[in-house]
C-alpha cells in the first residue's frame, strides 16, 4: 500500500474529512521543512552551528522559537480540552504559570547562562557545581526527553487516527523521518528556522477558531452569559475569584495551589532550567538578544489563551453535543474533551482552511519533537559522551556525533511510542516526570546563581537528594493512597494538584540539602565563580541604551498585561 | 534576518509558503462560492476562506518581497 492511499484511508469514525486541496497543504509543508533542512545543512558543520546554531539569532528568532519549542500539538489540544473541562482556569498555565518565569529567565538568569558560555544546562552545572552535577542532571534529563518525545509522538499519532482516520504507524514514521531528517542535515539551526515557520503556522492555522466563535456567540459578554446558561453557573469564566476555596471552582484546587506549586515551582523549574526550552534562548547573538528572546517568548505566550483557551470555552458555549472524558468516549460512542479543538475548526473550517488547520496541528507536534531531539543531542553529546565517554576528540567528530545522535533519539522515542502503545499506563506516570527532575533542578540552579556560598558538595546533594524524595513521595502515594492528604494536602487532590504539590516539597528538600551541605563544606574560592553567579560577575550595563531598547523596559511592559489581564478576568 | 552574505532569511520562505497557501486557500473558497457544499457550515455565508486565504496571499506577498533574496536590507 503506498504512503497516499494510506494518508487517504476512509475512515467512517473520524471527525474531519481533508480533500485534495488540504492534502496538498499538509505536503507542500512537509516539502517546506525539509527543503530548509537542506538549505541549511552547509551551516552545520562545526559544534558551535551545529548545536548553537552559530549562536547568531536575533531576539525575535530565539524568542519564536523558544516558544514555538513549547507549543506542541498536544499543548493546543490538551489545554483547549482542559478548558472545556475547567474552564478558564486553565489559563493560568498561560499566565501565572509562564510569565513571570520567563520574565525572571530573560532579566535574571540568562545573563549567567550566556556570559558562562555553557552550551546546555547541565553544562552550567558542570561550570558551577562539577562533574557529578552535571553528569546527575545530563543522564536524567536524557531520560526525559526520550521519554516524552516517544509518548508525544503517540498521543499524536492517536489524534491523527481519531481526527482525521490516519494509520497510527504512518503518522509516526512520516512525521518522525521528516524531523530527524531536518534536525539531522542543519542541526540547531535548522530546528529553530523550522520553528519559527511552524509558530507561524500554527497562528494562522487557529486563529479562525476564536475569530468566527466570537462572531457565531456574539462577542465575549454573550460567551459568559452562554455558558453560564449551559452549565447554570458562572465559575467557568473567572480566573481568580473562585480560588477561596477546593470545592469553589471546577478544577477543586486552591489558589495557594496556582501560586506556589504551579507559578512558582513548576512554573519556574520549566521555562528557567528546562534544556529544551532554554537551548533556544542560548542561540542569541549577544547578550542583549538573548535577554530580549524570553521577554518576547512571553509577550506571545500571554496571548496564546486566544487560541488554545477560548476556543475551549466556545465549545462549551456553543457544541451541540456534550463532550467527556476519554473512557466514556470510548464506551458511549461520543466525542472526548481532546475532540473540542478539531470540532470547532469543522465547525467553521472548508476545504484549504481544514488543511491549514491540520498543518498547525502537525506543525506543532513537530516543533515540539525537534526541541527534544535538538535538545537530547546536545545533552548526550556534550555532557555524556564527551564528558564522561571520549573527552578528547575533534570537533568534526563530536557533530557527527550529533548528527547521528538525532536519528538515534528519534529511533529511541519511536521505540517508547510503541511501548507506550502496548504498555498504555505509562501515559498516567509522565507528568510526574517534571516534579521528579525539573523541580530540583531548578533549585540547584538558582541556589547556584544567586548564592555564591553554594558548593559544589551542596548542589550535588541537594539536586540528588530533592529528586530521589520527589520519587519517594510518588511511590509512597502509589503504594498507600491514603499518602496523599500529607503530600497534597488533600486527600480529594487530583493528580495535578498531586504533582504540583509534590514538585514544590522536592524543591523544598532539594534548597535545604544544599543549604546545610554548603554551608558545613568549603565554597569555592571567587576567582572560579566569575560569570556564573550574582554578585561575582559584571553584567554589562543597559544604561546608555534608549529606553526602548532596554529588555528591562520590555520585561516592565510584558509584566503589565500580565496584571491586567489577570484583574480583567478575575 | 541575514546570518551570512547569501543567506535567504526564514522570513522570505515562511512568506512564500503563506502566499502559497493564501492562493491554494482563495481558490478553494471561489470553488465552494461557485459550487457550494451539500451541507453548509455554521456561518458559510461568511466565506470564511475567501477573505482568510486573501489574508495569507497580502501578508505571504509582503514577506516574500521585503525578504526576497538580494534585497539590501
Amino acid at each position: 500500500m503506498t504512503a497516499f492511499s494510506l494518508l487517504l484511508q476512509i475512515d467512517a469514525a473520524r471527525l474531519i474529512r481533508l480533500n485534495w486541496v488540504d492534502m496538498v497543504i499538509i505536503v507542500i509543508y512537509f516539502g517546506a521543512v525539509l527543503a530548509i533542512g537542506f538549505y541549511l545543512k552547509g551551516q552545520a558543520e562545526t559544534g558551535e552551528g551545529f548545536f548553537l546554531a552559530g549562536r547568531e539569532m536575533t531576539a525575535w528568532i530565539a524568542g519564536l522559537s523558544f516558544l514555538s519549542a513549547n507549543l506542541g500539538s498536544l499543548e493546543l489540544m490538551g489545554w483547549a480540552a482542559a478548558a472545556y473541562q475547567y474552564g478558564i482556569l486553565a489559563a493560568h498555565w498561560y499566565w501565572i504559570g509562564a510569565i513571570p518565569a520567563m520574565l525572571f529567565l530573560g532579566i535574571v538568569m540568562m545573563p549567567f547562562y550566556y556570559i558562562s558560555k555553557t552550551h546546555s544546562v547541565p553544562g552550567y552545572l558542570k561550570l558551577r557545581f562539577g562533574e557529578p552535577s552535571r553528569a546527575l542532571s545530563a543522564v536524567t534529563f536524557a531520560f526525559m526527553t526520550v521519554l516524552m518525545s516517544g509518548i508525544n509522538m503517540y498521543s499524536m499519532a492517536l489524534v491523527m487516527k481519531v481526527v482525521l482516520g490516519w494509520d497510527i504507524n504512518f503518522s509516526i514514521w512520516v512525521s518522525s523521518i521528516t524531523v530527524a531528517i531536518y534536525v539531522a542535515l542543519g542541526g540547531l539551526r535548522s530546528a529553530i528556522f523550522n520553528e519559527v515557520l511552524q509558530f507561524v503556522l500554527i497562528w494562522l492555522g487557529a486563529l479562525l477558531i476564536p475569530i468566527l466563535g466570537l462572531i457565531e456567540v456574539g462577542g465575549w459578554d454573550k460567551l459568559q452569559a452562554r455558558i453560564a446558561e449551559n452549565l447554570g453557573t458562572g465559575d467557568y469564566t473567572r480566573l481568580w475569584s473562585t480560588l477561596g476555596s477546593f470545592t469553589d471552582n471546577p478544577m477543586g484546587i486552591h489558589w495557594t495551589g496556582i501560586v506556589l506549586g504551579l507559578g512558582w515551582v513548576i512554573s519556574f523549574g520549566y521555562w528557567t532550567t528546562d534544556f529544551l526550552v532554554v537551548q533556544r534562548v542560548l542561540t542569541a547573538k549577544d547578550l542583549r538578544a538573548a535577554k530580549m528572546a524570553p521577554i518576547i517568548g512571553a509577550a506571545f505566550k500571554m496571548m496564546v489563551p486566544f487560541i488554545v483557551i477560548l476556543p475551549g470555552l466556545l465549545g462549551l458555549a456553543l457544541l451541540p453535543v456534550k463532550l467527556s472524558g476519554e473512557a466514556a468516549a470510548v464506551a458511549g460512542g461520543g466525542h472526548s474533551y481532546n475532540e473540542v479543538l478539531p470540532l470547532m475548526l469543522a465547525r467553521y473550517c472548508g476545504p484549504g482552511l481544514l488543511g491549514l488547520g491540520i498543518t498547525a496541528l502537525i506543525a506543532g507536534f513537530m516543533s515540539g519533537m525537534a526541541g527534544n531531539v535538538s535538545a537530547f543531542s546536545t545533552v548526550w553529546t556534550y555532557d555524556i559522551y564527551r564528558a564522561l565517554i571520549r573527552k578528547r576528540a575533534s570537533d568534526s567528530h563530536y557533530v557527527s556525533m550529533g548528527r547521528w545522535c538525532t536519528i538515534i533519539g528519534v529511533l529511541v522515542s519511536i521505540g517508547t511510542a510503541y511501548l507506550v502503545m502496548q504498555f498504555l499506563s505509562i501515559m498516567d506516570y509522565v507528568q510526574a516526570l517534571f516534579s521528579f527532575f525539573i523541580a530540583p533542578l531548578f533549585g540547584t540552579v538558582l541556589l547556584g546563581m544567586l548564592w555564591r556560598r553554594a558548593t559544589p558538595a551542596g548542589g550535588f546533594w541537594g539536586l540528588l537528594l530533592g529528586t530521589v524524595s520527589s520519587i519517594a513521595m510518588w511511590a509512597w502515594v502509589k503504594i498507600d493512597p491514603n499518602a496523599l492528604s500529607i503530600i497534597a494536602l488533600s486527600s480529594n487532590a487530583k493528580d495535578m494538584a498531586e504533582n504540583m504539590y509534590r514538585a514544590l516539597w522536592s524543591w523544598i528538600v532539594c534548597v535545604v540539602v544544599t543549604v546545610v551541605v554548603s554551608l558545613v563544606t568549603r565554597p569555592l574560592p571567587e576567582k572560579e565563580l566569575v560569570g556564573l553567579v550574582y554578585g561575582c560577575t559584571e553584567i554589562p550595563s543597559e544604561g546608555h541604551l534608549p529606553l526602548t531598547e532596554r529588555p528591562i523596559f520590555w520585561a516592565g511592559v510584558v509584566c503589565i498585561a500580565f496584571l491586567v489581564l489577570n484583574v480583567l478576568f478575575w | 534576518m541575514s546570518h551570512e552574505k547569501q543567506q535567504i532569511s526564514i522570513w522570505y520562505f515562511i512568506g512564500l509558503l503563506v502566499l502559497v497557501y493564501g492562493v491554494l486557500i482563495v481558490g478553494a473558497g471561489v470553488g465552494e462560492l461557485i459550487s457550494p457544499p451539500d451541507n453548509p457550515r455554521v456561518l458559510q455565508e461568511l466565506h470564511v476562506g475567501i477573505w482568510w486565504g486573501a489574508l495569507l496571499v497580502i501578508i505571504g506577498g509582503m514577506y516574500v518581497y521585503f525578504f526576497r533574496p538580494g534585497r539590501a536590507a
